[in-house]
């Protein structure tokens, strides 16, 4: 099998896969990582998890690449004369909702049915003085399936869930948009790099782990973390890119580089190592200032158990968590690159030179 | 009466709806809906033609005597954005073209000129926005369109852009962009190709009727009709009031039937006229509703203010969320529309314009 | 009759006080009631009692059942010279609730809430109020800092509707007490936790989870209603059954559990509510977290004025909620 990430990467934009409900999207990845790996296993949380052997000695070091699946969007909390009111998964600007296309996971005799329909805004006269003029409040915006009343009723319930429809589309410039690009793209990624090592040869055992609940909050990362307990572990997620109403935090432009984080969650001595991979490759990689905590994965894999050396990578991304994020092809390729050289090139001893001075 | 007429809507008309309520016909730049229209009507291209302005307009001669000449209107264009400024590499500022709600821009796919090249419009990450920042709406020129990098070899400004949405059937109904007002469209085109013989059915594919019933006052100026009916699509605010009250402002229900204006912002509409649309309905057993009277307004509002004066009235097809990504239409309702069109057309005679309603 | 036992025992509860860290008194009340319907009851190093019942055999899981036992209160911060005695809030304590009512404390002191005056416009705030326990002056006073007091208000019965505080959760332990003596025959091993600092974080379930390492956890706890005039938009009401919690904004319950508890309302024949909570947490989220993760779900008991004095439930829902709880665990659980 010749592992092509463009459409791989297509195929994960095209399935829902909200936090807590993963099952569509590791149905989409498990296939690809089976073939790449010696054996994959599904966490209590539903984590995926492949383990490719290093050829070192036993005991062989582990490391662990934590790359979250998950995706934001919607849940039913109501039905209204055929209409659904709704609340978020993970964070939603709710600027943002108005007039997208979504997918209600709904359900006839204990078989799932996938109802297209949009987010849709009340007029003005039909809400309370806070929804007649600015932002229309989450509260507020209803979810119309095209559907009359009677049917709404017989398909869908409270608590189903409801995901962004947009299609991933290619801009130009070998950039990609879609909907959970953050943080699909870390799992392209993260494939891309299993599909280089195994190629390659390599003495760490190396365990990918597709996190489930990271967008609520690491809760597949969590438990995956205690269950492998790696030596150390390589957490990838997207950063923001530079682009419109981005504003002077943000560094990285889109398709140049990718970023290194340095903050609370990094070891200073993987920080360095990864650098140095980094600058002997040729793979552009900025630095990503996260002196509180970068919000990912990172934070919860740290402090399990008795701790975890992590180190952080990121793919720059534009408008996160809209359903048009955009990401570069050519950066989630340098990251997977990235990945696989400095893993083939851990010695067994590496730990010894992951230290605090 | 004679003349059935059961319109359907199968493959081949959800295929010309399709390609009607995709098409990038921005007020302005009307062409490529003229395209499909003069494809379609291959068979008048002899009574055809492309005014000034950019209407279609198409003579279709009736065969029976004393024929009213009946103006019947559908604007081509549809609300959209412009290209104005290039903003670093493959992005642009834009401005609106018609009514568009800045809060349905945010956060959507767009396709850009003739080429439909992809693009969209983002948002900042919600991660970096603060609580007081989105309490304001973003407003249109802190938006950009992004093609994504090296785009601006893509497109230019001065292109027009449009939502990128498909027309997609959903069980009962078709959701779709610029539905205002292909749906017009789509039923002049059928209504030529079944036109009832009693009258002169002049039909009027309008431009710029979003920027001000534009293309509508020349169409009519050049036909100098009888009588005029702009066919169009009309707000469905059917939905539930949060406190659960009596929601009394609705404009039309879906499901309701092709709605019969009594008035809106710029036409009261000729009771004659109305009579026979509403006697039609009950007449062939077609469901129908009255647009409430308010607001707003259709190619009538300049039609029958043309020349010495044209007794005008308005059909609509009920839709909710018009001017955003995509509204939404009921099949049942499109296709009572145009049923209701046909039925009536086919009984006009000119005893019409001599009762005295008025 | 069993209405009768399940009535007395919840009436037993909500009338003993117990704020969070301070859950002695009813921990004793809950351990004497079901001493003799468990296998095994002990309390672990933050004061959770736990009580474990049947042996897991073919088929079975290890599963937690966790309602928590503590309730929101107040603490006594400072005492003045005249006796008034300012506090701060054990969990969430809205002052609107506060003004006016009537508190116990530990030792048996009784105080009423009293507030300062304030100014146009002012809302009313924890740090405006103060409790007057009758005391003359600060020597006078039998409450001092750090002494802790809960909501006073008697149990009544309104119909169907009883009306307490602290329903928030004694509803819910004696719905899972309820549950535990009438099961018999079980493949399961199921350690019902009766944990204690719910109110202030989940603190007792976190450590009760990791001791008890379950395979499969329900929290019992209450929700709010989306059923009275203009009130918060939600569909769970009161009288239509156990509510079966899709999300909260502490946790997404695990799909899995969620479908078990479904089939089994169903196979029930029981009414029953999908629950999307949009504020508050419950002990299946520290559940949930515990070690390698455990798939966690929450059984809700609809509950008006959540966090008021008069917390009001159905008496059909609590029974319908034992029979739910009690079919769940009295059978192998599949998945």
């Amino acid at each position: 099998m010749t592992f092509e990430i463009l459409p791989f990467l297509k195929s994960m934009l095209s399935v829902a896969g909200l936090s807590g409900y993963e099952a569509s999207i590791r149905d989409v990845i498990t296939p690809v990582w089976q073939e790449l790996s010696d054996q994959t296993w599904v966490s209590s949380h539903g984590s995926l998890h492949a383990m490719c052997y290093g050829e070192g000695a036993e005991p062989r070091p582990k490391v662990m690449i934590a790359a979250h699946m998950d995706a934001i969007g919607l849940m039913v909390t109501g039905i209204e004369d055929g209409f659904l009111r709704i609340t978020q998964v993970g964070g939603v600007d709710p600027r943002i909702l108005p007039g997208q296309f979504v997918t209600v996971h709904g359900s006839q005799s204990g078989q799932t049915v996938e109802l297209p329909g949009m987010v849709v805004m009340p007029p003005a006269h039909l809400l309370p003085k806070d929804g007649q003029k600015g932002p229309l409040p989450q509260k507020y915006l209803l979810v119309d399936t095209g559907l009359r009343a009677e049917e709404v009723e017989k398909l869908v319930r409270v608590g189903d869930v409801i995901s962004f429809a947009t299609e991933p589309r290619e801009l130009s410039g070998d950039t990609l948009s879609g909907h959970t690009l953050d943080n699909r793209a870390s799992v392209a990624a993260t494939t891309f790099a299993l599909d280089m090592l195994s190629r390659r040869k390599h003495l760490w055992d190396v365990i990918a782990v597709a996190t489930s609940q990271e967008e609520v909050g690491g809760i597949g990362a969590m438990g995956s973390s205690f269950d492998i307990m790696p030596d150390f572990a390589i957490v990838i997620d997207v950063t923001f890119a530079k682009g419109p109403g981005g504003g002077d935090a943000v560094l990285f432009d889109m398709g140049k580089t990718i970023t290194n984080t340095w903050g609370s969650c990094d070891h200073p001595a993987l920080y360095e190592a990864m650098k140095a991979t980094a600058d002997e490759y040729e793979i552009p990689l900025a630095r990503d200032f996260a002196p509180s905590g970068s919000g990912t994965d990172a934070y919860d894999v740290q402090i399990a158990q008795a701790g975890i050396p992590v180190v952080e990578l990121g793919i720059p991304l534009r408008y996160m968590h809209t359903p048009v994020e955009v990401v570069s092809i050519k950066d989630v390729k340098r990251a997977g690159r990235l990945m696989a050289e400095f893993i083939s090139n851990l010695p067994l001893d590496f730990m010894n030179t992951v230290r605090w001075e | 009466m004679t003349n059935k007429y059961s319109p359907e809507f199968g493959q081949e008309e959800l295929d010309l709806l399709s390609r009607l309520s995709n098409a990038l016909s921005v007020s302005g730049d009307e062409q490529e809906v003229r395209e499909i229209v003069y494809a379609e009507l291959q068979e008048f291209k002899d009574s055809m033609h492309t005014d000034a302005m950019g209407n279609v307009l198409v003579h279709r001669e009736g065969s029976g005597p004393d024929r009213l000449r009946v103006l019947v209107d559908a604007h081509m264009d549809e609300v959209g954005m412009m290209l104005t400024r290039e903003d670093g590499d493959g992005l642009f500022e834009f401005v609106v073209v018609g009514g568009i709600d800045p809060r349905q821009l945010v956060g959507k796919p767009v396709i850009v000129g003739r080429q439909h090249v992809p693009g969209v419009i983002g948002a900042k990450a919600i991660h970096l926005t603060t609580k007081e920042e989105r309490e304001q709406v973003l407003k249109v020129n802190a938006l950009r369109i992004d093609v994504g990098l090296g785009g601006s070899k893509m497109v230019e400004i001065g292109d027009r852009a449009t939502f990128a949405t498909t027309l997609q059937v959903l069980g009962p109904s078709l959701r779709g962009k610029a539905l205002d007002d292909r749906l017009g469209v789509f039923n002049l085109i059928q209504l030529l190709k079944n036109a009832p013989d009693n009258i002169d059915l002049l039909a009027a594919f309008t431009v710029q009727e979003e920027l001000g019933l534009r293309g509508a006052k020349v169409a009519a100026y050049h036909f100098n009709p009888d009588i005029g009916i702009a066919m169009d699509s009309t707000p469905a605010n059917d939905l539930p009031h949060f406190d659960s009250e009596v929601n009394t402002t609705h404009n039309t229900k879906l499901d309701g039937g092709p709605a019969i204006y009594l008035m809106d912002g710029a036409t009261i509409g000729d009771r004659r006229l109305i009579k026979w649309l509403s006697e039609t309905a009950e007449a062939e057993g077609i469901p129908w509703q009255y647009r409430q009277p308010g607001k707003g307004g259709t190619d009538a509002g300049a039609i029958h203010k043309t020349r010495a004066g044209v007794p005008s009235v308005s059909v609509s097809v009920p839709q909710r969320y018009l001017h955003s990504p995509a509204g939404m239409v009921r099949i049942d309702d499109e296709l009572n529309t145009l049923k209701l069109m046909h039925a009536a057309l086919s009984r006009l005679d000119k005893s019409i314009l001599k009762s005295q309603e008025n | 009759m069993k209405s009768d036992e399940l009535l007395n025992v919840l009436q037993m509860l909500v009338e003993t006080p117990g704020p969070s860290g301070s859950e002695n008194l009813i921990r004793s009340k809950i351990e004497a009631e079901i001493r003799d319907h468990v296998d095994e009851v002990y309390t672990d190093a933050l004061g959770n009692l736990i009580a474990k019942k049947g042996t897991k055999t073919e088929g079975g899981k290890r599963v937690m059942i966790s309602s928590h036992v503590d309730e929101i209160g107040l603490m006594v911060t400072h005492v003045d010279d005249n006796g008034f005695a300012r506090f701060i809030a054990i969990g969430g304590v809205s002052p609107f609730t506060c003004i006016g009512g009537r508190v116990v404390f530990m030792n048996g002191t009784h105080g009423v809430i009293g507030m300062e005056r304030l100014d146009k416009d002012e809302q009313p705030s924890l740090a405006k109020l103060f409790i007057d326990t009758g005391a003359t002056s600060k020597e006078d006073s039998k409450v001092g800092v750090g002494d802790v007091c809960g909501f006073e208000r008697p149990f009544v019965t309104l119909g169907k509707r009883l009306v307490a505080k602290s329903m928030d959760d004694r509803a819910a332990a004696t719905v899972a007490i309820q549950a535990l003596k009438s099961i018999e025959n079980t493949p399961n091993e199921i350690y019902f936790v009766f944990s204690v600092q719910e109110e202030v974080g989940l603190r007792g379930a976190i450590t009760a989870a990791y001791g008890v390492d379950p395979e499969v956890g329900i929290a019992v706890d209450v929700t709010r209603t989306g059923d009275t005039p203009m009130g918060v938009k939600m569909e769970v009401a009161l009288g239509k059954g156990p509510a079966i919690k899709v999300r909260d904004s502490s946790f997404i319950a695990d799909p899995r559990v969620v479908n078990w508890m479904v089939d089994e309302a169903k196979a029930q024949g029981l009414p029953y509510q999908m629950e999307v909570l949009e504020a508050g947490g419950t002990d299946g989220a520290a559940i949930q977290r515990t070690r390698a993760g455990v798939p966690a779900g929450c059984l809700s008991i609809p509950c008006r004025y959540v966090h008021s004095p008069s917390e009001m439930v159905d008496v059909d829902d609590l029974q319908q909620s034992v029979s739910l709880l009690a079919g769940l665990l009295s059978k192998a659980i599949t998945f």
